[in-house]
């Protein structure tokens, strides 16, 4: 780190100095190392940005250019004809919106009563409740489908209906991750905090969330970042449970454009880059959150 | 009701209490009760029956799906192709993280914004990364067959080749779980308390020993766990196998999950039964990942 260290003139031949030097060294490699893996890594997500601008000729060329020799407004603004991309946008937000609020709700009450209130055999049922976290959602994705028809929720081929909707939020409504992650947040309060409470004869649903909630803001907010990742990300459901382009969310609506568009492939990058903006943006700046969410499961 | 050590004053109050918190649960228990525990018993229902021409369960036929299943030499491939792609993809995944992550934490600058850089695949959902990577894949106009040309190796049908498309798919998902990866065990690495590295640092340990001898044994939690974890999202991988194979060629990728998808949805198919017989194979493998992993967790994994 320090210059001096590196310069061989002013060595004076003690072992210190040449250990320095030596970790030094040790240290170009590591860099070489990491920035040689860091290529492949961030290549995808350059040309998922780049390649969304590039003219047409730069990425049908063989072989394909990876700086492009011009600016291609002409596929972002594309996107938005060959597919309804603002429809199934908004179709995303709402899906997601929905799952991340009502899983949040559902999970701060259950969290509560696992945490802080008498409850006969707690102990099993927060056993049975976990269980549900060891079934794959691919197990069990058929005879959910098989219900969500049967209550008339696959209708119509147009665009985005509330029956539509409450198929794809349904079966994501409550989920026992969100759930043990605030469990062990409100287990970190100290129990004077409920005696100060009670004394001030606050109940438990105003104990909940005039106190409860706002303190364990931080945790909250890293569950609905991760709940909010996963619903937005979601494929196989959405892909089953919609009909229609206007029904589709983001997700499914890149890979039709990808069939779709098999010539423009500007076209179908530039779809990528639009719908992995917002997620993006999530790991840019909200990582601690991200990171908050899956060391709950990783350190337990 | 037996309220422990508390004063038993005011028992009503508790009955209400406990009324209270049943009725918090209630919410979950209800979208549990109806999208898991009866799903699952339909599933087992569905496994045991014929299908009809629009899927609806027909007549009963016991274990007949079943032992259909295990006679075809069909679900053994299915079996061998999952059992492929999850080591195709745990190991590289796990491994790779690994070292990025060790190297990180080496005291160089700029650890933060290399991790950052590490991380930015996780922005990534499946069906982002799999078009991206068919763009890259294309045999005729894509990246991949670009830089071999350069190289002046002949060109490689990355998603068509029945030998190459497992391990194109692997390599998508590997790219895709990297950021989680490397997040989870920097996370691991930071909570090693810093006296310790710090006494590690002060006998000498640097590079490789302090890896092998400290952070090693201290992060064998997040390791296990990610091992674990990557196993069982591995073993319900559909969304690349969708959109780049559609589990071919020649089923060459048809994994568990997308096999499942296949009986049941796919090309007007709509064997229910079939299908949720496989599904069954599928929650057993799972249960029995999240067995292990709850047994050791249990029993040791520090040092």
């Amino acid at each position: 780190m320090t210059t001096t260290a590196t310069r061989p003139s002013t060595v004076d031949s003690t072992g210190r100095t040449r250990r320095r030097r030596r970790v030094s060294a040790g240290r170009i490699v590591v860099y070489v190392v990491l920035v040689l893996a860091l290529i492949p890594v961030l290549f995808p997500v350059y040309y998922a940005f780049v390649g969304s601008v590039m003219p047409g000729g730069d990425l049908a060329s063989s072989p394909p250019k990876v700086f492009p020799t011009g600016f291609a407004w002409r596929n972002l603004t594309g996107v938005f004809d060959s597919i309804p991309l603002a429809t199934q946008y908004l179709n995303s937000v709402l899906q997601a919106g929905v799952i991340t609020v009502a899983q949040l709700v559902t999970s701060i009450f259950a969290a509560y009563a696992f945490a802080w209130m008498r409850l006969a055999g707690k102990r099993f049922l927060f056993a049975a409740f976990m269980a549900t976290l060891m079934v794959p959602a691919e197990s069990i994705i058929i005879p959910n489908y098989l219900h969500i028809a049967d209550w008339g929720l696959l209708t119509g081929t147009g665009g985005m209906t509330p029956g539509v909707l409450l198929g794809l939020v349904l079966p994501f409504l409550a989920n026992m991750f969100g759930t043990f992650l605030l469990r062990q947040a409100f287990l970190q309060f100290p129990g004077e905090l409920r005696d100060a409470a009670v004394m001030d004869g606050c109940g438990h649903l105003r104990f909940l969330w005039r106190i409860l909630v706002p303190l364990a803001r931080p945790s909250i907010a890293a569950a609905g970042v991760y709940i909010f990742l996963t619903a937005w990300n979601q494929y196989f459901w959405p892909l089953l449970v919609t009909r229609s382009p206007g029904q589709q969310t983001l997700q499914i609506g890149i890979t039709q454009l990808r069939n779709a568009e098999v010539g423009d492939l500007g076209l179908v990058i530039a779809g990528v880059a639009l719908s992995v903006i917002p997620t993006l943006l999530i790991v840019l700046f909200g990582q601690r959150y991200i990171v908050r969410g899956l060391t709950a499961g990783a350190v337990r | 009701m037996t309220t422990g050590g508390t004063v038993p004053r005011a028992p009503a109050r508790h009955t209400g209490e406990h009324l209270m918190a049943y009725l918090f649960l209630v919410p979950s228990a209800l979208v549990f009760g109806a999208f898991v525990v009866w799903p699952l018993g339909d599933s087992v229902y569905l496994s045991m029956h014929g299908s009809d021409l629009f899927g609806g369960a027909s007549v009963f036929v016991g274990l007949q799906n079943y032992t259909d299943m295990f006679t075809s030499g069909e679900f053994g491939h299915v079996l061998l192709n999952t059992l492929l792609f999850v080591l195709l993809t745990v190991l590289p995944g796990v491994l790779g993280a690994l070292v990025v992550v060790l190297l990180l934490e080496s005291q160089i600058r700029g650890a933060r914004v290399l991790r950052t850089a590490f991380a930015l695949p996780f922005a990534f959902s499946v069906a982002t990364a799999s078009v991206i990577f068919s763009v890259i894949y294309n045999y005729q106009i894509g990246l991949a067959n670009g830089i071999l040309g350069f190289l002046g190796v002949d060109k490689v049908g990355w998603t068509t080749d029945p030998h190459m498309a497992m391990v194109s798919l692997a390599l998508t998902t590997v790219w895709m779980n990297l950021g989680y990866n490397v997040l989870v065990l920097s996370a691991g690495v930071g909570a090693i308390p810093g006296e310790v590295m710090e006494a590690a640092r002060l006998d000498g340990a640097t590079g490789v020993a302090l890896a092998r001898r400290i952070i090693l044994p201290l992060v064998s939690p997040q390791i296990f766990f990610l091992v674990v974890v990557t196993t069982i999202q591995s073993l319900q991988s559909f969304g690349q196998i969708h959109i780049l194979t559609r589990g071919g060629p020649d089923g060459a990728t048809t994994t568990l999950v997308y096999s499942i998808y296949k009986k049941a949805f796919a090309f007007g198919s709509s064997d229910f039964g079939a299908a949720s017989a496989q599904a069954m194979v599928l929650l057993l493998i799972v249960l029995a990942c999240t067995g292990i992993q709850f047994g050791v967790l249990q029993r040791r994994v520090h040092y």
